[in-house]
């Protein structure tokens, strides 16, 4: 027998519409975790992500001996943690022997593995390690510019694909309105080699110009650091299919049979079919009779009884 | 330093700039490399601002605001996209007869008190339960309460329009379009979109799952009570067919039937191991006969050995005679 459960309080009712899959998604929860062991470069690392995503990103503290992010019986705390914070972007931190300085990010769909890019982290300098004017520092929570500088991200694949991660990691919501005075940081990453990205966090100032367009000048606040690409694995190809699909109402019609004239406006053609005069049916032969005996009728006013037309019989 | 392009990838949507064609022409020290990226990346962001502030903006009081173009990089989404809910039945209905929602107020004035009450709930319009008085009609029966009368049409609408609810969510759950508030509880389907639903045991299942497991008791679970309107446990096998203990002297025609049958069975799947000697005597001496009945004709001799090596004739042989003949023919040949 079944039964309909709804939540009783609105609170828990508005808590499960924000879980709800979307027409049109907001932006992307981030969870930032780490392994077994970590060192002080991964810890700064991680923290420093944190606060550069403040809004919208979730910290946990403990260690989590049991994740092994590209093994696959190692997913399923990942998994679970992302379906119980809602997050489908992760960032996870480890340090070994094997692997020093690790950084694995990873993306989820619908709460299961999408993809992941496995980085090391070498040359890094933390945000206290600038020192600028503080009245430039960015913002929490507002739209960054990506600087994307280097051949290797058209051409190799591994770039490509960290290229579409760290733009999904820090570039918040899509947005349609857009405040111009809010801009204020840039990302710049630059592929120095075929498995190397530099990458850095700047801060923007517009500067008066004679044009209406400011001149843009970037003071670096950190943090910088050169990735290393480990490992990644790419999202299945049927995977990457179904997350990609937009919904068909969204689907921008192009209008058809419109164009403008400079002198009419706004014109459309219209198209009548051709007329078929002979072979159209009449639809009621009687009152074609009836017709004939009315003019007739009309006709012959001195007449008073009209010869009756047999009836014809058609098929 | 460094070949500079001036076409740069720009997605505007995203504010994102690509610079495919930048070079470093010698392996760069540390402060260069930081040098050189950042004045790239001031050139890019200098491309997308132009692009940027050329934008229609309307001006608000925090500055001005531009409609960006959505984004050319797909990004792939988080969750899947939610599917559309299929109209209800009574969506249904009302398109087919045309029926149009028109807005309503909140509050209605009552007549009767003269004062603006609300549409439903607490102290409303037109409550049912409020009549003082109701007046006979003609068509009433003496005997019936009219304010009881009320109350169970009250509850069967109510109970009608919940089955109805039912109907369209799970309607909507086949499709996979639950609303993401509701749960359907026996179901306990989880409420993000892909997860598989558990397996759903038909009606007929359920039906004989007490009937197997009463078979495990001493009885074979003849004897358990049963609910009422359970079926009775269904026998899939056959049962066995005794014959009736009086019918005739000697062996009647019911057990001759029945050890015919077995017999036919053990000797069918058995009759290439069978020979009936004599049949193939017979058939041999048979032939030979007509061999030297020709052979008589010509010469004008006759035989007449044929009957002694007869054998007798018994009903439960008919199956072994087809046997043997091929038998007898295969030797021949």
């Amino acid at each position: 027998m079944l039964h309909i459960k709804t939540p009783k309080s609105g609170r828990a009712r508005r808590e499960l519409k924000k879980i709800a899959p979307k027409l049109v998604e907001t932006g992307k929860k981030t969870l930032i975790l780490h392994g077994t062991k970590t060192s002080n470069v991964i810890n700064s690392v991680l923290t420093e992500i944190y606060h550069l995503k403040k809004d919208n990103a979730v910290k946990y503290t403990k260690r989590n001996d049991n994740i092994r992010p590209f093994e696959s019986g190692g997913e399923t705390s990942l998994e679970f943690y992302s379906l119980k914070t809602d997050c489908s972007l992760f960032v996870f931190g480890s340090h070994s022997k094997k692997r020093p300085d690790n950084l694995v990010i990873g993306r989820t769909y619908d709460h299961h593995i999408y993809d992941l890019v496995e980085v090391g982290i070498e040359n890094f300098k933390s945000m206290q390690s600038f020192s600028y004017d503080k009245r430039f520092a960015p913002l929490i929570g507002s739209k960054p510019f990506f600087a994307f500088i280097g051949e290797g991200f058209e051409n190799i694949e591994e770039l490509k694909h960290i290229k579409e991660v760290l733009l999904d990691l820090f570039h918040g919501q899509a947005v349609t309105n857009l405040n111009l005075a809010g801009l204020d940081r840039v990302y710049v990453c630059t592929a120095v080699s075929s498995n190397k990205v530099f990458f850095t966090h700047c801060a923007l100032r517009m500067k008066k110009s004679g044009t209406i367009v400011p001149r843009m000048e970037l003071v670096e606040v950190g943090p910088s650091m050169d990735l290393v690409i480990r490992r990644h694995r790419l999202a299945d190809e049927s995977l990457r299919k179904q997350s990609m699909k937009t919904a068909p109402e969204l689907k921008i019609r192009k209008e058809k049979n419109v164009s403008r004239d400079v002198i009419e406006g706004k014109i459309g053609k219209v198209y009548i079919p051709d007329q078929q005069v002979g072979s159209v049916p009449l639809p009621n032969k009687s009152k074609g009779l009836k017709r004939e005996r009315r003019e007739a009728k009309t006709k012959g006013e001195g007449k008073t009884h009209v010869d009756k037309k047999p009836k014809q019989q058609d098929s | 330093m460094g070949e500079q392009s001036s076409n740069f990838e720009v997605d505007l949507g995203n504010l994102m700039a690509f610079d495919p064609h930048h070079h470093f022409s010698t392996p760069p020290s540390r402060e260069e490399l930081v040098k050189e990226s950042i004045q790239q990346g001031t050139k890019l962001v200098q491309a997308i601002a132009d692009s940027l502030f050329s934008l229609t903006s309307t001006e608000d009081r925090d500055g001005p605001i531009v409609k960006l173009p959505p984004p050319t990089t797909r990004l792939p989404r988080e969750k899947p996209l939610p599917k559309p809910r299929p109209p209800t039945k009574w969506e249904e209905f009302a398109k087919k007869k045309g029926i149009k929602n028109y807005k309503k107020d909140k509050q209605v004035f009552d007549e009767q008190t003269g004062t603006w009450k609300r549409r439903y709930g607490y102290d409303r319009v037109n409550d049912d339960n409020d009549v003082p008085i109701i007046e006979a009609k003609l068509t009433d029966e003496p005997g019936q309460d009219p304010f009881a009368k009320r109350r169970t049409e009250k509850k069967q609408r109510v109970e009608k329009q919940e089955k109805n609810r039912l109907h369209n969510l799970k309607d909507a759950a086949k499709v996979g379009a639950l609303p993401s508030h509701v749960q359907l509880a026996a179901t306990a389907l989880p409420i993000t979109g892909t997860q598989a639903a558990p397996k759903k045991i038909s009606k007929d299942e359920l039906g004989n799952v007490a009937g197997m497991a009463a078979t495990a008791t001493a009885s074979g679970g003849k004897f358990d009570k049963k609910l009422a309107g359970e079926k009775p446990a269904k026998h899939d096998k056959k049962y066995r067919k005794f014959l009736p203990v009086v019918e005739g002297s000697g062996m009647g025609s019911l057990e001759r039937q029945q050890t015919d049958k077995v017999l036919n069975k053990l000797l069918s799947s058995n009759s290439h191991n069978i020979l009936d000697v004599n049949k193939a005597v017979n058939f041999y001496n048979v032939k030979k006969d007509k061999k030297r009945k020709h052979q008589g004709k010509d010469q004008g001799k006759t035989s007449s050995t044929s009957s002694k090596l007869k054998s007798k004739k018994s009903p439960y042989k008919k199956m072994s005679k087809k046997g043997s003949s091929s038998e007898g023919k295969s030797k021949r040949n």
